[in-house]
């Protein structure tokens, strides 16, 4: 099953003939995903000169003439959110957005045309979604992943690597990664994608990687002590870690949401929360894989 | 980016957010200037630097006299106060033991103040909204009134769509326990600050104090205006504003090569691509018991150029012992990482040990271009053994 994306996914890309566009469509091409085409506004009716995919004008054209069911986005920062509101427009079950460092308040907006419409985004400033040996849609290295049972859901890119390659070296491999993103607001946060996890029969277990700053973590694990831990419920085991435990309050490191604003938004507050929820908190970062087979041992 | 408080105030009257009349002065000449200007016989003189708690502050030159904010009642006494200030260093709570260099102070009108109140406006991440907050706690550190007193902040949430209206300003004046014209003046105070905070881009918009005048009347006495980074691109006026003196120079240094840099006081420079990975590397080195010099990505579009200035920035840092370089590669691609490690080498003569955790995309090209280039690299397998080489290198030199 997986979550979110499968074999039968049908991707298209907007900002399709821009450099980033190209390189990423024609990696997730090489891993056997299937590609549709995608988007340059004014580029439509020709095709893809790389790719030898189809290119249109609007995502509804695009939609209409090739079935896409998910979109991925690689628009430069200041045209992003309005390609991820023609995607809300047209419908688009699945919209991914890869793109670093939208204005706040344009995502305030999305995020309000969000609410009550037929589409779900992951990110943006994320590494996109993967269901290893089925689909890959975004910027991760395909080759660490393999097919398998832990379900991973980050708001850190490069993190989530370190997660699934030790899952990978640990023989476990991932049903799917889901890289949230780095934002403050954001789409799907960790409760939503938790729900999926906890409703999908291939994951066995799930890793949650948070960082500094806001409250998602601690929603998320408040969600599983009431939905996934106790008699009669799933049970699944679930590694936990929270990156930033040095991080000196007020400064933003790197990411826009990663920062330390209240104190309870800590790294250690955010522990606190997923230990008290029933989640095993690894240590370390390279403690993901060993902490999720000990975990699987009880 | 943050900006000083007089700036703040004169963006703020631009939309018609009510402040005192107030000049901003780099002299203590000018300072007298600016006060003649004003009405008097009350006049403020305030020290300018990019951190709160100042009239709690102390210069280090006087640990035991007045503070960054001097209320005087006469011209000269303007004069000496700015004299007190400029050129000298501020401690707050809020500037660190440093405390920092007072260039300019700001000299305001004197005000009437009945009642000190909070008005803050930001975007709250769990309702994805921007959100006027307001508390009778004026004067206070909202953190501190939110944990303490929670009851005591109001909060209402502004739907993106139709946008503010009176409606939610009145809430949070009767709340507030505003009364008469005082009520009519909030309202046209908060309206005109969410327009100024959308127009502008915002991240953060704190009046504290927000004052109720003898008179009535509502008005900003103090003004703190943080922009989001991200959105800088459509306010290219904005950047006139920024000012380069209250960074980390080596902070600086980064933001000008387009490196996401942020200075720590330890010992283990760290150069890392991603910001999660970047700080739980900062993480791993303190518990193998060293300390992160810095957080530092390079980003996924790192070549040999930025991994050189990168070095650069590091280690520029004269209390960095050894650095750890450690990359996932994503986009990023290990065979780049690891010709801009052999450039910089090089260039830069690196003197401390450094350590290298090279993985994912083209990681073994990465490793041979690293092995046959003959620096003394010491290759690591993966973050735990990379944290425990480097840890081990600074302990033992």
């Amino acid at each position: 099953m997986a979550v979110l994306i499968d074999a039968n996914t049908r991707v298209m890309t907007q900002g399709f003939t821009g450099a980033q566009g190209t390189f990423h469509a024609s990696q997730g091409i090489a891993y056997g995903s299937t590609y549709v085409g995608g988007t340059t506004p004014g580029k439509g009716g020709t095709m893809h000169p790389e790719l030898n995919l189809p290119v249109f004008n609007t995502v509804v054209e695009c939609r209409d003439a090739t079935g896409a069911n998910a979109t991925v986005i690689y628009v430069p920062a200041p045209f992003a959110a309005d390609a991820i509101l023609e995607a809300i427009d047209a419908e688009m079950p699945l919209i991914i957005c890869i793109t670093e460092g939208i204005p706040v308040l344009d995502m305030v907006k999305v995020k309000r045309a969000l609410a009550g419409s037929k589409s779900l985004l992951v990110g943006p400033n994320c590494p996109g979604v993967i269901t290893p040996d089925a689909c890959k849609i975004g910027i991760m290295p395909g080759h660490i992943h393999r097919r398998g049972s832990v379900g991973i859901v980050s708001r850190s890119g490069t993190l989530t690597y370190e997660a699934v390659a030790q899952t990978t070296a640990a023989g476990l491999g991932q049903s799917s990664c889901v890289g949230i993103g780095g934002d403050p607001v954001k789409g799907m946060d960790f409760i939503d994608v938790l729900k999926l996890f906890l409703a999908d029969d291939e994951t066995q277990s799930i890793i949650m990687i948070g960082e500094i700053g806001g409250q998602s973590e601690v929603i998320g694990a408040e969600y599983l002590a009431e939905h996934n831990f106790g008699p009669g419920k799933p049970n699944k085991p679930v590694v936990g870690f929270i990156a930033g435990a040095t991080a000196p309050p007020g400064r933003r490191m790197g990411h826009a949401g990663a920062v330390i604003s209240g104190g309870n938004d800590t790294a250690e507050a955010k522990m606190d929360a997923m230990r008290k929820a029933g989640i095993h908190v690894a240590d370390s970062p390279s403690a993901l894989g060993s902490t999720m087979v000990k975990a699987l041992k009880k | 980016m943050n900006i000083h408080e007089y700036q703040a105030k004169e963006l703020l009257r631009r939309y018609g957010v009510a402040v005192l009349e107030g000049h901003v002065a780099w002299t203590a000449d000018e300072a007298v200037e600016a006060a003649k200007k004003l009405p008097g016989p009350v006049y403020v003189v305030k020290s300018q630097i990019h951190a709160g708690g100042r009239g709690a502050g102390r210069f280090t030159n006087d640990p035991n006299g007045k503070g960054g904010v001097r209320v005087v009642k006469s011209i000269e006494a303007v004069k000496e106060a700015a004299e007190a200030m400029l050129g000298n260093v501020l401690v707050t709570k809020q500037t660190g033991e440093q405390g920092k260099l007072v260039s300019r102070v700001f000299v305001e009108d004197g005000c009437d103040i009945k009642r000190e109140l909070y008005l803050g406006l930001l975007i709250d991440r769990e309702t994805s909204r921007v959100t006027v907050m307001a508390s009778t706690e004026g004067g206070m550190e909202i953190e501190e009134v939110a944990h303490d007193h929670p009851e005591k902040i109001l909060k209402v949430a502004i739907d993106p769509a139709s946008g503010i209206f009176p409606y939610h300003a009145r809430k949070l004046a009767f709340g507030l326990g505003l009364e008469g014209k005082q009520v009519a003046a909030f309202q046209k105070f908060v309206l005109a600050l969410y327009g100024a905070f959308l127009e502008l881009d915002c991240a953060i918009v704190e009046i504290n104090p927000l004052v109720v005048t003898g008179k009535g009347d509502i008005v900003a006495l103090d003004a703190k205006v943080s922009f989001d980074e991200s959105a800088l691109f459509r306010h290219k006026d904005l950047e006139a504003l920024r000012d380069d003196s209250e960074m980390d120079p080596k902070e600086l240094d980064a933001v000008k090569n387009d490196l996401n840099y942020v200075a720590l006081d330890g010992e283990i420079g760290c150069m890392v691509n991603g910001a999660g990975l970047a700080m739980a590397t900062m993480d791993i080195i303190k518990l193998y018991g060293s300390s992160p010099a810095n957080f530092l990505d390079v980003g996924g579009t790192a070549n040999a150029a930025r991994v050189t200035e990168a070095f650069r920035i590091i280690t520029s840092d004269v209390n960095v012992k050894a650095i750890l370089v450690n990359i996932f590669g994503g986009i990023a691609k290990c065979d780049m990482i690891a010709n801009g490690i052999v450039e910089a080498s090089k260039n830069l003569k690196l003197s401390v040990p450094l350590v290298v955790r090279l993985e994912g995309t083209n990681v073994d090209l990465g490793k041979k271009i690293l092995a046959e280039s003959g620096l003394a690299i010491i290759a690591a397998d993966n973050l735990a053994d990379a944290a425990q080489k480097v840890v081990a290198a600074v302990k033992g030199a």
